[in-house]
């Protein structure tokens, strides 16, 4: 098995490395991506049609912002699937495969507790900068969600998971993640009712007192902050079933 | 070989990035065929996504390019900020000659640029491709929402079978399914049979 596993991979390298040939050099001006007029359009044109200075934020919720929004919902998806495959049910959660060796009562380390105590606010801090400043500088619903989630999971490495679902329950989090999805639909749908056509942003400026291309920085915003809802969320319910294989019980 | 036209030099001088990816790659793919242990595997296919993640971010890269934020004298709209700045400072010193000239061709250039324009293809060079970084945000994002959902099926199959070796795992299934019969569509007996087993053990 490993001598035709090792067979396959080699062949499979020697034909990338020969395709590798064809490829542009390592920043080529010209190459096919960098040519393209897409590309080009994104780059050229981010700054005229909405005022947001970093093209990526730009790029990912308004120009793509339907692809971005079915993203999120495959995020929320994943959570739940997660959920549902180690619920445990009746007789299944007293069954000795869910015991483990390392289950002792153990109380929390002073020395750990109190250090994330001082780190939770400044985590929690930063994440907001980085969602809020996500459309003039690297950043975003998506990393800004991420640290967001890292700061709930801290609390429940430092003490254990009950003190971390006293503070956002896995129930609570399901439920924020359908919201974030719902602040992204509504954005869009809004959008709709104002006369353009789903996730256009430009129409929201018959509502809010600015320029079409400041509404669609707003509207960004809005959306970027849905995302971020439901990655914060998603990340905390996955680290909560996974590292207790879906009890919802005890520590690490 | 080794020559300037040779092929090993325009693989490992020219394209040393690919050469990276594809070892990346390869590493990843083997883990998922040859590894019997689930986890390997999975730690396998999370390598395989990060040489792909790796090779569209570098095709995104360009020459002298910087990140793809727009400086503020590309920004169509940032210009309010800096001309509000310009004539405090004006306003603010003693204008010597020099200041004043320079703020006034500032505040010219400011005026010229008043409507806003896109960029020139010369200017587009100066930053990288968006799109690649775009498309891995989310793919990274996906990457971590479907490797969590892989992890929870590990479990689960770890909690079914006691193992997460490929090799057990097959031969368990094998086993079980060479034990059960199959039961006759048309008589509904072994249905009863198994349903009354099953209120038994309940109880």
């Amino acid at each position: 098995m490993k001598k035709v596993a090792l067979a396959v991979t080699l062949f499979i390298g020697a034909l990338l490395l020969y395709a590798a040939k064809d490829f542009s050099a390592w920043g080529d001006l010209q190459s096919p991506a960098s040519a393209s007029p897409v590309s080009k359009h994104f780059i050229a044109d981010t700054g005229v049609d909405t005022e947001v200075p970093n093209m990526v934020t730009a790029v990912l919720a308004d120009y793509r912002g339907f692809d971005t929004m079915f993203e999120t919902v495959v995020i929320f998806i994943a959570g739940i699937a997660i959920i549902a495959i180690l619920r445990c049910t009746g007789a299944d959660a007293d069954s000795p495969a869910l015991e483990r060796e390392s289950d002792v009562a153990t109380e929390p380390d002073l020395i750990v507790t109190n250090t994330v105590r001082l780190l939770i606010p400044v985590i929690q801090l930063f994440a907001f900068y980085v969602l809020a400043h996500g459309h003039v500088s690297p950043g975003g619903g998506f990393q800004g969600g991420v640290i967001m989630g890292a700061s709930f999971i801290l609390v429940a490495l430092a003490w254990d998971l009950p003190k971390a679902m006293e503070r956002l329950s896995v129930d609570r989090a399901v439920m924020l993640a359908g919201v974030g999805i719902l602040i992204y639909a509504g954005i869009g749908l809004l959008s709709m009712l104002l006369g353009g056509e789903f996730l256009d942003y430009a129409e929201l400026s018959h509502v809010l007192p600015v320029s079409p291309e400041m509404a669609r920085y707003h509207a960004m915003l809005g959306v970027e902050i849905g995302v971020a809802f439901t990655v914060t969320a998603v990340m905390f319910a996955i680290y909560a079933n996974l590292s207790t294989r879906g009890r919802l019980a005890g520590g690490l | 070989m080794f020559g300037e036209d040779g092929l090993l030099n325009e693989l490992l001088v020219e394209r040393f990035n690919y050469c990276v990816y594809v070892v990346l790659l390869l590493i990843g793919l083997y883990a998922m065929i040859a590894k019997n242990n689930l986890i390997k595997k999975l730690i396998g296919m999370s390598i395989f996504q990060t040489a792909i993640i790796l090779f569209y971010v570098s095709i995104g890269v360009k020459e002298g390019g910087t990140i793809p934020i727009y400086v503020a004298e590309h920004d169509p709209h940032g210009h309010h900020a800096e001309h509000a700045a310009h004539r405090e400072e004006a306003n603010a010193t003693e204008a010597t000659e020099e200041n004043a000239t320079t703020a006034a061709v500032s505040n010219e250039e400011d005026h010229g640029h008043h409507a806003p324009r896109s960029l020139t293809d010369e200017e587009t060079f100066g930053y990288a491709n968006p799109l690649p970084h775009v498309l891995m945000l989310t793919a990274i994002v996906v990457g971590v929402a479907t490797l969590g959902v892989a992890l929870a099926l590990t479990q689960r199959i770890y909690r079914a079978f006691g193992t997460i070796e490929e090799d057990d795992v097959l031969a368990a299934i094998r086993a079980e399914d060479a034990s059960t019969v199959i039961p006759d569509l048309l008589s509904t007996k072994p249905k009863r049979v198994k349903a009354t087993q099953r209120k038994a053990k309940k109880a």
